[in-house]
């Protein structure tokens, strides 16, 4: 554990990625291998099983902290990191008794299962009292479950990649799925692997780069072709709002992975017949989403349904999904990856004609276009379409690893929008700890200020220091960690979508609610209506 | 008929009716006593001013012609028959509580201040009053200080390690007291300080004033680079991410504060040192200093004013909450942070350090 929480320290104690990446293969080459997987799951977000419940650990560190519950919940506020705060309120301590690794001290974690909660408890302090107080931050840690160190998982893939001298898309792809790191091990890891390995492994997602950073800077069709050079050389097709999803047919089986490398397949039973009859050794990337009468639904209704333990069968009638496929990785059981985009989209086309279950397995239709202009003038019928935009993908381009820039992009309509009020305030998390970072904006219903959205980003740093020293300035109410401001400062929302809604005090939700400007030059008087809001819901 | 208490709070600032003065105001006065010489404490625009002998070049510097009379700690100056006097705040150079007595009744004003002997300014005393008006800037128990000896140990051993590796140091800390605390704790053995401007003014400032502080080199056009690399260069919070501090390159920066503590506030200013170095009282020190005042009623300014003042209560003090303008000075001396384009985001209003951001 000593080196996991050094790992720590030296992380936070550089900026620079070079030298994060010299700690990290530090950390490799001085732990055991079982520690390495260990780490590698914890930072690729794969979270350690949660044995003691957060309300436990809390009280119990209350407890040891001497301080009553209340000033530990507004400390928790000021830092924002659990983990954290307990191990800052711990009377320090700077010499730990323990040479425990990494991999033993989730070994004794684990084993807590079968455990009665008087002997959790009796564990639980003992540990806090053999280890120093770092060693006791990243030990909270595992106990809680959050692993978010500012470190990406590029960055760790760089760092294993050098030790290893495997390139960094093969151990992308090595790590993609579900695996434990109890199971898995570094040999098997860095040794030759072949088609006989896990078969529910998805292959890592190729992103798209957004054409238009913001939506300031608007592109017209000139600078499309500009940068992108001849209409010819690429393909296009509507960018669809739903849930990007990974599909496998492998040895009879069949798999659905979401881009958060959740494994969803039973999530989406309505896909399950045309994924059997698929021929083995097939995976699509694609879409899902709800369909009615042949038309995709706005994302909404697909998202009653993600989060549902039981699928009932009213959800099922409701809001039916199905697969809108563009992309094959693999065929007859060989990785196609390396086949350009045209190729690919040709055994993608030829599987799709051969289905059973058109309804459910679809394509995703090619756009026809001869000129940038052309294109543009059909990308303002997105919203009609139901699509967030238009994407584009170099005729050329192989199936690439992660965020790329260069032969997929993303070129998302303008966002809606509203001039707002922002009424409460409430403290970030992680490097937004102790600043007000999360507001709630609300719109005029007669004199009346209506809450209808919450947005945390859009603003620069130097914004949300101004926002936060006027939040600080003009409370007038304090209810736990809300605070309620001044109505003053008005602030451009911008948002994907709109729609009706019963849960929601003004009736309707939005879809992707951010920051899009601060409205210096707008009183608050001036901000939208609600009436403006519901103008916009187009029924 | 109740008693009008001897200090009351204004919209102008802390005011003693029978004294006719104020204690630290935000508006213009016409007799203003001044704990201490950062910005959200002596304001422009006073008609008489009164401090500690020890802040009178750095209040002339910072606010030009004033009409200011200092005194030593323990002296005593009668305003309409209200004894006014200035004893230790060990916050930075000059500073001081204000202590106001009358027929008896004696109140005491802590400005700023950190129990913790700094090496530098006149160590913290505690002062037996009926009523003590605090600070609270890091009045919540997660801000524990170590002792500064550990912590300049931290600094010297990263600075020992950039030389050996070429990089230039750079620490970062607000012009007055928080510089001067680092410059006198640098081990000179591993090489040279060198200052920016605005650092380099306050220090004449004190060394007119005769304070003794170990020497220093201006960063001019003409400094040579090379040399500065191997020295290490004290900068204000208002030069992180300018052009000034990039010339430096490569160089590895340090951030001397209390909000250090936190790791989220460490990544928020993009620092890649944070070292946990304050002039305030931490939580310990804050409950005992209002303790050893024994005071029968304590009033609480600028922090984390409300949990504090309800934790006071709980464990037996008369605590109050109170709104001034006095600003966390570490806080309003927002760091201005890189976005990742590596465009320069300027510090906010209000910031002590705003009013010498240029040179």
């Amino acid at each position: 554990m000593k080196a996991f929480a050094q790992l720590f320290l030296s992380l936070d104690e550089t900026n620079k990625t070079n030298e994060k990446v010299r700690v990290l293969k530090d950390y490799f080459n001085s732990v055991p291998d079982t520690d390495k997987m260990h780490m590698l799951a914890l930072f690729t977000g794969r979270k350690p099983k949660r044995v003691i419940n957060a309300t436990q650990i809390r009280t119990w560190a209350t407890e040891i902290t001497n301080i009553p519950i209340w000033l530990f919940e507004e400390s928790y506020h000021v830092v924002g990191d659990l983990a954290e705060t307990m191990a800052l309120l711990m009377p320090q301590n700077t010499s730990s008794t323990t040479n425990k690794t990494l991999t033993d001290w989730i070994g004794e974690l684990n084993s807590l299962n079968d455990k009665t909660e008087e002997e959790r408890k009796l564990w639980l302090i003992e540990s806090w009292a053999m280890l120093d107080t770092q060693e006791r931050f990243v030990f909270n840690k595992l106990l809680t479950g959050s692993f978010r160190v500012g470190v990406s998982q590029s960055l760790v893939i760089k760092a294993l990649a050098d030790i290893t001298k495997l390139d960094a898309p093969t151990l992308t792809h090595r790590i993609m799925g579900n695996w434990m790191p109890e199971t898995y091990t570094y040999e098997q890891l860095v040794q030759e692997q072949g088609a006989s390995d896990d078969i529910s492994r998805p292959y890592p997602f190729f992103l798209a780069y957004p054409i238009q950073e913001t939506s300031e800077k608007q592109k017209s069709a000139d600078d499309l072709k500009s940068a992108l050079g001849d209409a010819g050389e690429w393909q296009a097709e509507w960018k669809w709002d739903g849930i990007r999803a990974q599909l496998i047919k492998r040895d009879g089986k069949i798999f659905i992975w979401s881009r958060g490398e959740d494994l969803a397949t039973e999530k989406f039973p309505e896909l399950h017949p045309f994924l059997n009859a698929l021929p083995d050794g097939t995976v699509l990337d694609g879409e899902i989403l709800s369909f009615q009468n042949g038309l995709p639904m706005p994302f909404n209704v697909l998202q009653t349904r993600i989060g549902r333990k039981n699928l009932s069968k009213k959800i099922l009638e409701e809001s039916p999904v199905a697969l809108i496929a563009y992309d094959c990785l693999e065929y007859a059981g060989e990785d196609i990856r390396a086949k350009t985009q045209s190729e690919r989209r040709v055994i993608l086309e030829q599987l799709q004609t051969g289905t059973a279950f058109p309804e459910i397995f679809r394509i995703s239709e090619l756009i026809k276009f001869d000129n940038w202009d052309k294109l543009a003038g059909i990308r303002e019928q997105s919203r009609a379409m139901v699509a967030e935009g238009i994407m584009l993908k170099r005729k050329s381009a192989t199936y690439q690893v992660g965020r790329k820039r260069g032969d997929w992009w993303k070129w998302k309509i303008d966002p809606l929008s509203v001039d707002a009020v922002m009424i409460y305030a409430q403290k970030g998390h992680g490097r937004r700890a102790d600043l007000y970072t999360d507001y709630t904006f609300a719109v005029w219903d007669g004199d009346k200020l209506v809450p209808f959205a919450k947005a945390y980003s859009g603003l620069t740093d130097a914004e949300i220091n101004k926002v936060d020293y006027f939040i600080k300035r003009n409370t007038l109410e304090k209810f736990g960690p809300v605070r309620t401001v001044k109505p003053e400062l008005v602030f451009e929302i911008g948002f994907e979508g709109i729609n009706r809604s019963t849960r929601h005090k003004s009736g309707i939700a939005l879809r992707f609610p951010r920051i899009l400007r601060w409205r210096h030059d707008k009183p608050k008087e001036e901000a939208d209506t609600l009436d403006n809001l519901k103008a916009l819901l187009g029924d | 008929m109740a008693k009008k208490p001897l200090l009351e709070f204004t919209d102008r600032g802390i005011y003693c009716d029978k004294g006719k003065f104020y204690i630290d105001p935000w508006k213009p006065v016409d007799y203003a006593v001044i704990t201490h010489a950062h910005a959200d404490h002596a304001y422009w625009g006073h008609k008489h001013y009164l401090a500690h002998h020890l802040s009178k070049e750095v209040l002339l510097y910072r606010l030009g012609e004033i009409q200011l009379q200092t005194v030593e700690y323990g002296e005593t100056v009668m305003k309409n028959g209200v004894e006014i006097s200035l004893y230790p705040a060990g916050h930075v150079i000059g500073s001081a509580q204000i202590r106001v007595a009358y027929q008896g009744e004696v109140w005491v004003v802590s400005g700023d201040y950190k129990t913790e002997d700094d090496g530098i300014s006149t160590p913290f005393e505690p002062v037996k009053c009926h009523h003590f008006i605090s600070e609270c800037t890091f009045g919540m128990p997660v801000y524990q200080w170590k002792p500064q000896v550990q912590i300049f140990d931290e600094v010297n051993n990263w600075w020992r390690n950039n030389v050996n590796n070429g990089l230039a140091t750079v620490i970062v800390g607000y012009s007055l007291g928080k510089a001067q605390r680092i410059l006198q704790n640098l081990d000179l053995s591993i090489g040279k300080v060198y200052t920016h401007g605005v650092i380099e003014n306050t220090n004449e400032a004190l060394r007119r004033n005769g304070v003794i502080l170990n020497p220093t080199e201006r960063i001019t056009q003409d400094t040579p680079k090379d040399e500065v690399r191997k020295g290490i260069i004290i900068a204000p919070p208002s030069s992180v991410g300018t052009p000034w501090m990039r010339k430096f390159q490569p160089y590895s920066f340090g951030y001397c504060s209390g909000w250090m503590a936190i790791r989220g506030a460490k990544r928020r200013r993009a620092a890649d040192r944070g070292f946990i170095l304050s002039d305030h009282a931490d939580w310990d020190g804050l409950i005992s200093a209002i303790d050893a005042t024994g005071c029968e009623k304590v009033y609480l300014t600028h922090g984390y004013t409300a949990s504090f003042t309800r934790y006071l209560n709980e464990i037996g003090f008369d605590a109050h909450e109170v709104h001034t303008l006095y600003g966390d000075d570490e806080a309003l001396e927002t760091v201005p942070t890189e976005g990742p384009d590596g465009q320069k985001v300027s510090p906010l209003g209000g910031d002590l350090e705003g009013v010498e951001a240029t040179s």
